[in-house]
């Protein structure tokens, strides 16, 4: 049976981007995020996955206002990195797995989260950016992902409550499939921060801390902050921080194993933040 | 019975919900087109001449012409499709979101680099009203 090892936590900051592409990882701005993620490149290299099962949000890429589906699930063989104004990032076209991702949308489905499946879709900073930091510059990404795509853009996005839930149907779901594969579930986004309006600029350092000691120690107490608490205290885009509980429900009720743990202040306009926890069956 | 919006109530902020949404649907969708090289080039080409292919209000197109992103946010734009105009402009997010505070490009990234703006005073309205 398939079995979840992993779950990786991470902010997606397109800049990240822009400095790993543009070369600009050893100036001193870009050295501070970048020092935080020396230890998960050497773990994902220790502990490399069969499949990665990657949580996080279209940025009105894939997905404009023509459709906006709460949870998508990407099936597909392959995606292409998208063109997000800038020009599309030089990165590996990230593979799929057409046959676990199959599995876990009918068994989620019917566990009753109507999830929207997606047979083309092309993927934005929000998952390749990740890809990036877990794995610097390689030429093939080193497993399959399955995106999965959540609603941050309109609001009301999803409650914690419902993608924590969901997280749980995904362990179900992963461990129901035959066949011995390793999954990681990755949980990006977040952490505080304001891109629009008077307040951009945003960082509320306390409550992210808070927000990590919680996602480690206290999920379900956690996943039930209300949407109001992450807009005021978090920024307006700090609500992307829902998806991090879709990752860590998927991990069982066992404590997790903290290996490793990192915040910084700011990546353009916003606060890092890193987990890596390993599951305890 | 009114849907309840307690985040009208968080300063400097506007939420992209349904509402704003529904107004700001084809300056957005304007947006998107951006994401094509082709549509770029045509738009800096003719400003206004690409923006009256779109059904979108005169205030909505004054405000995409003066970049003045506040203003598009009230009519209706959400910042990951404006951030296409930007990108259009070769502007990075963190200009994109500076230009909204009434910072300069380098007073915003300083604050940004000492710690961003802080939480305390900024969590609710009224704290901006005594201001």
């Amino acid at each position: 049976m398939a079995r979840i090892t992993a779950s990786v936590y991470t902010s997606h900051v397109p800049a990240i981007g822009a400095a790993l592409d543009l070369g600009k990882t050893g100036e001193p701005y870009w050295q501070k995020v970048f020092s935080g993620y020396e230890f998960s490149k050497a773990w994902l290299k220790e502990n490399t996955p069969d499949v990665i099962f990657l949580v996080y949000n279209d940025h009105a890429t894939a997905f404009s206002l023509e459709m906006i589906p709460t949870f998508a699930i990407g099936c597909a063989a392959e995606f292409k990195p998208a063109d997000e104004g800038w020009g599309p990032r030089p990165v590996p076209v990230v593979k799929g797995h057409p046959e676990l991702a199959a599995h876990i949308a009918q068994s989620v489905i019917m566990d009753d989260f109507d999830l929207t499946i997606v047979n083309k879709m092309d993927v934005d900073h929000g998952l390749t950016v990740p890809l990036s930091l877990m794995c610097g510059q390689p030429s093939e990404w080193p497993c399959p992902v399955i995106p999965f795509a959540v609603n941050v853009v309109q609001y009301p996005v999803p409650s914690g409550r419902r993608c924590y839930q969901l997280g749980k149907a995904i362990r179900k779901a992963v461990e129901s499939y035959d066949a011995p594969l390793k999954v990681q579930v990755w949980g990006t986004g977040g952490m505080s921060h304001q891109l629009q309006g008077p307040r951009a600029g945003l960082i509320n350092r306390e409550w992210d801390n808070a927000f990590l000691d919680r996602l480690i120690a206290d999920p379900a107490g956690l996943s039930q902050m209300p949407h109001i608490d992450y807009v005021r205290e978090a920024g307006s885009e700090g609500i992307e921080l829902v998806m991090w509980l879709i990752a860590r429900g998927a991990l069982s009720d066992k404590p997790p194993k903290v290996a490793h743990r990192f915040y910084h202040v700011p990546a353009s306009n916003t606060a890092v933040g890193h987990l890596i926890l390993e599951n305890q069956q | 019975m009114a849907l309840e919006k307690p985040y009208k109530d968080v300063p400097g902020t506007t939420i992209f919900d349904a509402e704003q949404s529904r107004k700001g649907y084809w300056l957005n969708q304007f947006c998107v087109s951006l994401m094509k090289p082709e549509n770029r080039a045509r738009f800096k080409a003719n400003e206004r001449a690409c923006l009256d292919e779109w059904p979108m209000t005169e205030e909505q197109k004054l405000a995409v012409m003066s970049r003045d992103l506040n203003r598009c946010i009230a009519l209706g734009g959400n910042i990951y499709f404006l951030a296409r105009i930007g990108a259009t402009d070769g502007k990075s997010f963190q200009q994109m979101a500076g230009s909204m505070t009434g910072l300069s490009e380098e007073e915003y990234r300083d604050m940004m680099i000492s710690g961003g703006r802080s939480i305390e005073g900024n969590r609710y309205t009224h704290e901006w009203e005594k201001k």
